[in-house]
């Protein structure tokens, strides 16, 4: 439980702790970088100082905005993502060079390489990070947009099932915008918009949806209206999954919903009529839909599908039996054998060459992002920013558990990406988008008491001074609801 | 709000505990069962990423691994390969592996669980891990010699020592090189193998130890020691051999090769019958003993078994459902007799070895990368095919058959040879196959060898096995024995 317990000691910027932690990311993922050419090429790849000091010299960036603008901020967030994106980067220059590989065997033309377009869109992440520490000085002016979120979350969701197939489908998903050789997977943006919709609907309402009328076998049940917002999430989820026809957005958004309304209302019995519900949805679009039942069958039965649609699943499943529990190494199995390994299924690279104990320890790693996540809205004094940092950190461990559920046949199979691993510029700039509100709300629970705590308002000094919070109450402090 | 919040920071615990738990299952307890589904073909994939072990025959690599700049990091390349390519088969990315490749992998990809604690030193050391290699007891000299006596007939040669069932040669024609099938190039194997599969000859099969063949006369060998097993007969027994010999319950009769008599077209000796090779005498032997003593005899030398040397030898027949007639051709093996290369081999060690047959091997010795030998193969016998004695008496009645008899082509200056010679009928109107097996020195075997022409090569029906196949193991014997 000690995981859960809010810093003993508040008040501690420790960035000294995170700029080590950082460099401690940058010499891993140096490491693996060289790993990976002396496994291909059996030299150290000459640019190496270089690639690890342009990774530094970029996260350095990020961790100047957080002792900048957010100098409380939990000092473990900043070098996990760090780490992941790292290593991301290095698993998708290891798949590149074995697709380069196979085309040169095969006599084709080199496919294009993915790792410095991923670097780009890192370079792009850390800036939006910045950028939304920046802006974002407290976490609670989010709350002013609540219907403006839902309004974007909502948009963005359905631009993908408006628009003609071609412009938005990938293997069946209808979740991508592509214009121009460029696609997007609006998803990502829009589950944290729907975050904020969330947390900020909620506090708002909860009142109203903590109301229950009658107890039933010691479950509480709301009054009919008051259900009225969950059916609408539920149904929205359904639309997702019928239009878009993927189930784990679908799932993903359910399930982020359900778990900040319960935090809200404290009512056990809002996850149980959202499980009913979900089982409700999950049965009648397994019934009625033809790609659900595909998806299930190949989820029980891979290998009868081994040669069609259960190839990708089957094919990963021998990457990660292949890699056992050590790994074969970096640059040393066959990842590459697997379709999509650079995105939906990167967890496969992970496991067979980093194997059973790579695997583990990138889990642990995301957990960690999601507990301290969990562990800053615990902290934070007020509610809004309780729920939005519940929404995000759930959210976030939910993603991660439906796609390494889904590679590794725990669950059926759905097309979502690893966050900060996955080849995809949209995904990753989201989560840096995303990490960076963790921190704002991390920032607010663990700044001293002596600074003014909710329900006053927070003040947005870039350095707090301990014992100077007379220093000027600012204009910004009328801005904030309630 | 913090008391859900909690709950909800211990249900991603459980969630992520699911997650850890399922990998755990997948790559641990899942992952043998992974590696071996039919599906899989990242295990061999993988083999390639290391180098794999020669096959070595006489201090040569006859099949190496060489590296690479491609995907597949190492290529197989076989240096002679058409001459090796029974024994070593083949190491393809699209069509499998095939022979000593097949069924010596786990040695050569070093995945051997007797190669375990160098792998674990491999491990700790950081090398590479390396295949072992494969030592043959293939002799370089014989097996040249047996090819280039075979020529591009089809037909097949294996040399034994019969004193331990080392394979001395092995030989299957027409061949096909395996190097071509073992490149990286998916196009280019595919369009070798596809004209391998067609052409009419199946340079794929492997003639010396998977087809089965009628071993004609050279099976009057094994009715010879049945006969003399018996104790009814000795070498000078005189036994009937009229000119044609009239078939009980049928009003056919058996003849003999080209209508000829045997001596006086009355009787002849047991001894003077091989020589001559004559067939009513050994099939009114066959009649007098039965197809079950005939037959326990012939399973005695091997037959009615198949054999891991450890390729697949395919079983050789004498059948199990014979009347009388048929009886009288099984004794000189025709009927639904049926003997592999290896197996008329066998026949020939066995009576060479004092009655001993000893089971054939081609792998001597397996080692390391280091050159450490950790594994030596043990001669091990299969039985004791006839006794001593009448191991001595036929090996003197087949002395007669290559000094005056109907192997006199096989005769080696200084050696003694003995040997036996098979003409065998296989479909009407095609030219018979031409048999002979023998061994050297006939009075302390180093070398029993069988060779097979099919179809009496180029000689036809004009073929006899005297003419030739016994030139071809003479050549063979003489390279062993240094001539």
């Amino acid at each position: 439980m000690t995981v859960l317990a809010i810093d003993a000691v508040p008040g501690r910027r420790r960035r000294g702790v995170e700029l080590a932690m950082l460099l401690f990311a940058v010499l891993v993922v140096a490491a693996a970088y060289v790993n990976v050419g002396y496994a291909h090429d059996g030299t150290v790849p000459p640019d190496v100082l270089r690639y690890a000091a342009g990774l530094g010299g970029l996260f350095l960036v990020g961790h100047l905005a957080v002792r900048l603008v957010a100098p409380y901020a939990d000092p473990l967030l900043l070098p996990s993502v760090a780490l992941l994106n790292g290593l991301g980067l290095v698993l998708i220059h290891r798949l590149d060079l074995g697709s380069a590989d196979r085309a040169r065997q095969l006599g084709r033309s080199l496919p294009r390489s993915d790792a410095p377009l991923q670097l780009l869109w890192t370079a792009i992440g850390v800036g939006l990070f910045v950028a939304v520490l920046v802006v974002v000085r407290d976490h609670r002016l989010l709350q002013r947009f609540t219907y403006t979120a839902v309004a974007v979350g909502l948009a963005l969701l359905l631009i993908p099932a408006v628009l003609p197939a071609r412009f938005s489908e990938v293997n069946g998903a209808r979740i991508w915008i592509r214009v121009a050789g460029l696609s997007f997977q609006p998803g990502e943006v829009a589950k944290i918009a729907l975050e904020i919709f969330f947390a900020g609907y909620f506090v708002a309402k909860r009142d109203l949806l903590s109301l229950m009328s009658r107890r039933v076998a010691g479950i509480d049940i709301p009054r009919g209206r008051d259900l009225a917002p969950v059916v609408v999430a539920w149904l929205g989820s359904l639309a997702v999954l019928v239009v878009e026809r993927d189930l784990g957005t679908s799932l993903l958004f359910f399930g982020i919903f359900i778990a900040m309304l319960y935090v809200a209302t404290q009512k056990v019995s809002w996850v149980a009529i959202g499980a009913l519900l979900f089982a409700a949805g999950a049965f009648g679009a397994y019934h009625l839909f033809g790609h659900v039942r595909t998806r299930v069958d190949i989820w029980l039965h891979p290998f009868d599908y081994a040669s069609n649609q259960g190839y990708q699943l089957v094919q990963g499943l021998f990457g990660l039996a292949n890699g056992g529990i050590f790994g074969t190494g970096l640059g040393q199995g066959r990842p590459d054998i697997v379709p999509f390994a650079k995105s939906d299924f990167i967890t496969t690279t992970i496991g067979e060459e980093l194997g059973l104990v790579g695997l583990m320890a990138v889990l642990v790693l995301f957990l960690l992002i999601v507990e301290r996540g969990l562990r800053a809205a615990l902290g934070v004094r007020d509610d809004f920013g309780r729920l939005l940092g519940t929404g995000l950190a759930f959210g976030f461990a939910l993603q991660v558990f439906v796609v390494v559920g889904g590679v590794t046949r725990l669950i059926p199979l759905t097309g979502l990406t690893l966050p900060f691993l996955s080849y995809g510029g949209s995904s990753l700039v989201a989560n840096w988008a995303l990490v960076a509100l963790l921190l704002r709300v991390s920032d607010a629970a663990r700044r001293p008491s002596a600074q003014p705590a909710a329900p006053a308002p927070e003040r947005s000094t870039t350095e707090p001074v301990a014992g100077t919070a007379a220093t000027a109450a600012t204009a910004q402090t009328q801005v904030f609801p309630r | 709000m913090r008391a859900p919040l909690r709950r909800v920071a211990i249900a991603v615990l459980v969630l992520f505990g699911l997650l850890l738990a399922n990998a755990n299952y997948v790559q641990v307890v899942q992952a043998r069962s992974l590696q071996r589904n039919p599906n899989n073909g990242r295990v061999l994939l993988q083999e390639y990423q290391r180098q794999r072990g020669p096959i070595v025959v006489g201090g040569r690599d006859i099949a190496r691994s060489t590296k690479t700049n491609d995907a597949l990091k190492y290529r197989r390349t076989y240096p002679d390969g058409k001459r090796y390519a029974a024994v070593t088969g083949f190491y393809s990315f699209v069509y499998g592996a095939t022979a000593i490749e097949r069924t010596n992998n786990s040695i050569l990809s070093g995945t051997d669980d007797r190669l375990f604690v160098k792998r674990v030193a491999d491990l700790l050391t950081g090398r590479p891990r390396q295949g072992a290699a494969v030592v043959l007891t293939i002799d370089r000299k014989a097996q040249e010699a047996a090819a280039s006596a075979l020529g591009d007939r089809r037909g097949a040669v294996v040399a034994l020592d019969p004193r331990t069932g080392a394979i001395l040669a092995l030989v299957s024609s027409p061949s096909y090189d395996p190097t071509v099938l073992s490149s990286h190039n998916g196009r280019k194997i595919r369009a070798a193998y596809q004209q391998l599969l067609a052409d009419a000859d199946s340079p794929l099969l492997n003639r010396a130890t998977n087809a089965t063949y009628p071993p004609g006369s050279l099976f009057k060998v094994v009715t010879a020691a049945a006969a003399l097993s018996s104790g009814r007969y000795t070498p000078d027994t005189r036994v009937p051999a009229p000119q044609t010999l009239d078939l009980p319950q049928t009003s056919r009769t058996l003849g003999n090769f080209g209508g000829e008599t045997c001596g006086d077209g009355r009787t002849e000796t047991v001894a003077h019958a091989l020589q001559i090779s004559c067939n009513t005498a050994f099939a009114g032997i066959g009649l007098a003993l039965g197809a079950d003593t005939l037959r326990a005899q012939a399973e005695k030398f091997g037959l009615n078994a198949s054999y891991q040397v450890p390729l697949t030898v395919s079983r050789s027949v004498f059948p199990t459902q014979v009347d009388e007639p048929q009886t009288a051709y099984a004794a000189i093996g025709q009927f639904d007799v049926r003997v592999t290369p290896v197996q008329a081999a066998m026949i020939a060690a066995a009576v060479a070895n004092h009655g001993t047959l000893m089971k054939p091997y081609l792998v001597r010795e397996v080692k390391a990368p280091d050159l450490s030998t950790f594994d030596v193969a043990k001669p091990a016998a299969l039985g004791q095919a006839v006794s001593p004695q009448v191991a001595d008496q036929l090996t003197g009645m087949m002395k007669l058959v290559v000094e005056q008899g109907t192997a006199t082509s096989a005769r080696i200056p200084g050696v003694s040879v003995a040997g036996k010679t098979g003409t065998a009928q296989h479909a009407t109107g095609a030219a018979p196959h031409a048999w002979f097996i023998g061994f050297a020195p006939a009075d302390s075997p180093q070398v029993a060898v069988a060779a097979l022409v099919e179809d009496g090569g180029e000689l036809g029906s004009e073929a006899t096995g005297g003419r030739v196949a016994a030139p071809i193991a003479r050549a063979v014997m003489e390279a062993v024995l240094g001539r």
